[in-house]
């Protein structure tokens, strides 16, 4: 579990003190407890399912039960400092518009995703089979994940948008990538962007 | 008694408080002395921090939780959610509900007896709002000690009086849980009213709403006010799967009494309840629902409304209800997110329509027990 994590501690170092934050797809509210405590934020979670709104109330942290796909329209424009999606994109079907919506809802968007051009997922693919990884652990008929993308995708998709990239880093096993083709040795990527 | 449910508060008893202190209506109108019948549940601490107001929607009363000694199966209105235990916890909260003004509980209403004539108010008592609904509990809240309640709680028109009390005593409450509610109702709902309105008043035994001095009630208008608002706190579903086109005998009559279960099962609850609800009353409160909107005053701007709360807020809706659907408690909640106010939201997925709020949903209560497990702790009562 705590691979999958590895974003927090990034995202952390993006979020200034005292920021507005809201995190879409909160769960139990982890990351926004951990941003509360060491950055002192202020903000809400949202997520559909009922026992995470349960796990995230129960954790202290404002949650509102809502569903992504039907955009953020309980949300006024630039309401917040950052926007975050963590490991929720590639579940998502409107992916397009959840974008969209980030980026009017806030002054920043953060997102991570499992990157489908890691290494071992291309080996995989070339060895004939779908990938089955850490940071996606579903057999093809039986995952969540509706829209998997590259991280060289996710920079066209941004671009096609109207979307300024400001960061993008990859993570595998925990740590960074930090020398070498982030698409090719990061199994998660995480992207900071703004409205261009 | 053998049938009490573990964790009921038990036989409890009605409280009368008389208030001498001249009321000013919205309206305009006064009432220069009034009584207030309430019920207590718990023990108000030390610090009296651990006060809890749960307000009444359109039918019900201060008689909350538990049962009286003398009528065991008389059991409080949301005895489900009250008591040792249960999500609202009688062991850590001093619980108050209170028969509104306008009521025919006990409290001053319209078959209270109008000192300045020695009759019943009748159509003559003034038009209540939920605005004159919290003043009235302030200033028990006052003769009880209470300047602060740890929480403010109601489903539906109780809904809006929590909605309200942040609103009027900005100071004088913690939390507000607003449940199954509207900001304002629609047109479609006052729609609603206005018939129940129309049956009441159009009834021949309502004599212009002072029938009490003619030892009659409005029965007919009053049953019928009621069938057509029990439509409106059920789901298309629930009724469907509850009597769908079951008929009672087995076969259509070709007539106009009851063949379908639905019918029965309508004019029963019409029945019940014109024996024992005040049509004056009726009147009153589903005037006090079409009068919410907090929003008026402020350029129709419910987030401005807002702006003065301090409270923290748990909103939480019913997909099934139509009366009051999701879409209208989200009005509220982005009303609130734009004040950046501690809000969160919970869209419970559950069948009954409107009249889920007072059913025991599991997932509906456990969240109000986390959301209370958050109030103790803000006045230092946490486990």
């Amino acid at each position: 579990m705590s691979s999958l994590r590895a974003d927090f501690a990034l995202i952390e170092s993006w979020i200034a003190p005292g920021s507005r934050v809201l995190d879409l797809g909160c769960g139990d509210g982890t990351l926004l407890s951990r941003l509360k405590r060491e950055r002192g934020v202020s903000g809400y979670g949202v997520d559909i399912a009922d026992t995470n709104v349960l796990a995230a109330l129960t954790n202290g942290i404002n949650v509102i039960q809502s569903d992504l796909e039907a955009g953020l329209n309980t949300f006024t424009d630039r309401s917040f400092d950052t926007v975050i999606l963590s490991h929720t994109l590639q579940a998502m079907r409107n992916t397009k518009r959840i974008m969209e919506e980030m980026v009017r809802v806030g002054l920043e968007g953060v997102v991570s995703f499992p990157n489908f051009g890691y290494v071992k997922n291309r080996d995989q693919v070339a060895a004939g089979r779908m990938p089955v990884s850490e940071e996606m652990p579903y057999q093809w008929h039986d995952t969540p994940n509706v829209h998997l993308c590259t991280m060289a995708d996710f920079d066209r998709f941004c671009s096609d948008l109207g979307i300024t990239v400001i960061d993008r880093r990859a993570f595998t096993d925990d740590r960074e990538i930090l020398s070498g083709d982030p698409n090719l040795l990061g199994a998660l990527a995480v992207y900071r962007f703004r409205k261009r | 008694m053998s049938k009490i449910s573990p964790g009921s508060v038990g036989a409890v008893s009605p409280q009368t408080m008389h208030f001498s202190e001249p009321l000013e209506f919205r309206s305009g109108a006064r009432l220069d002395a009034y009584d207030l019948v309430y019920e207590t549940y718990g023990t108000l601490n030390a610090a009296h921090s651990n006060a809890v107001l749960v307000c009444h929607a359109l039918n019900a009363a201060h008689h909350v939780a538990g049962w009286y000694a003398d009528e065991p199966d008389n059991i409080g209105w949301w005895d489900n959610m009250i008591g040792p235990g249960k999500p609202l916890d009688t062991n850590r909260f001093f619980v108050i509900g209170v028969n509104n003004l306008g009521g025919c509980f006990g409290s001053t209403g319209p078959k209270s007896i109008n000192p300045k004539t020695g009759q019943p108010y009748g159509s003559d008592f003034p038009v209540v709002t939920v605005e004159d609904w919290v003043e009235a509990q302030a200033r028990l809240a006052d003769r009880l000690g209470i300047a602060r309640f740890a929480a403010v709680m109601g489903g539906s028109l109780g809904a809006m009086q929590a909605l309200q009390w942040p609103l009027s005593y900005p100071e004088r409450v913690g939390h507000a849980l607003v449940i199954a509610c509207a900001p304002r109702l629609s047109a479609q709902n006052i729609a609603f009213n206005e018939v129940a309105r129309q049956a009441i008043v159009t009834d021949p035994d309502f004599h212009g709403g002072h029938y009490y001095r003619h030892g009659v009630v409005p029965r007919r208008g009053l049953r019928l006010a009621r069938m057509i608002g029990h439509i409106t706190y059920l789901s298309d579903d629930v009724m469907a799967e509850k009597f769908g086109r079951e008929l009672r005998d087995g076969h259509i009559k070709f007539g106009y009494d009851v063949d379908f279960q639905i019918e029965s099962y309508l004019r029963h609850q019409g029945d019940k309840f014109s024996d024992y609800f005040d049509a004056n009353t009726y009147l009153l409160i589903t005037r006090a629902l079409d009068y919410f909107d907090p929003a008026a005053d402020h350029g129709d701007s419910l987030a401005k409304a807002l702006a003065r709360a301090r409270a923290s807020f748990l909103v939480v809706s019913f997909t099934t209800d139509w009366r009051f659907s999701p879409a209208r408690s989200r009005e509220i909640v982005r009303a609130l997110l734009d004040n950046r106010a501690d809000v969160s939201y919970a869209e419970i997925d559950a069948p009954h329509g409107h009249d889920e709020f007072l059913l025991e949903d599991a997932r509906y209560h456990a969240l109000v027990r986390a959301y209370y497990e958050r109030v103790a702790s803000s006045i230092g009562a946490g486990t």
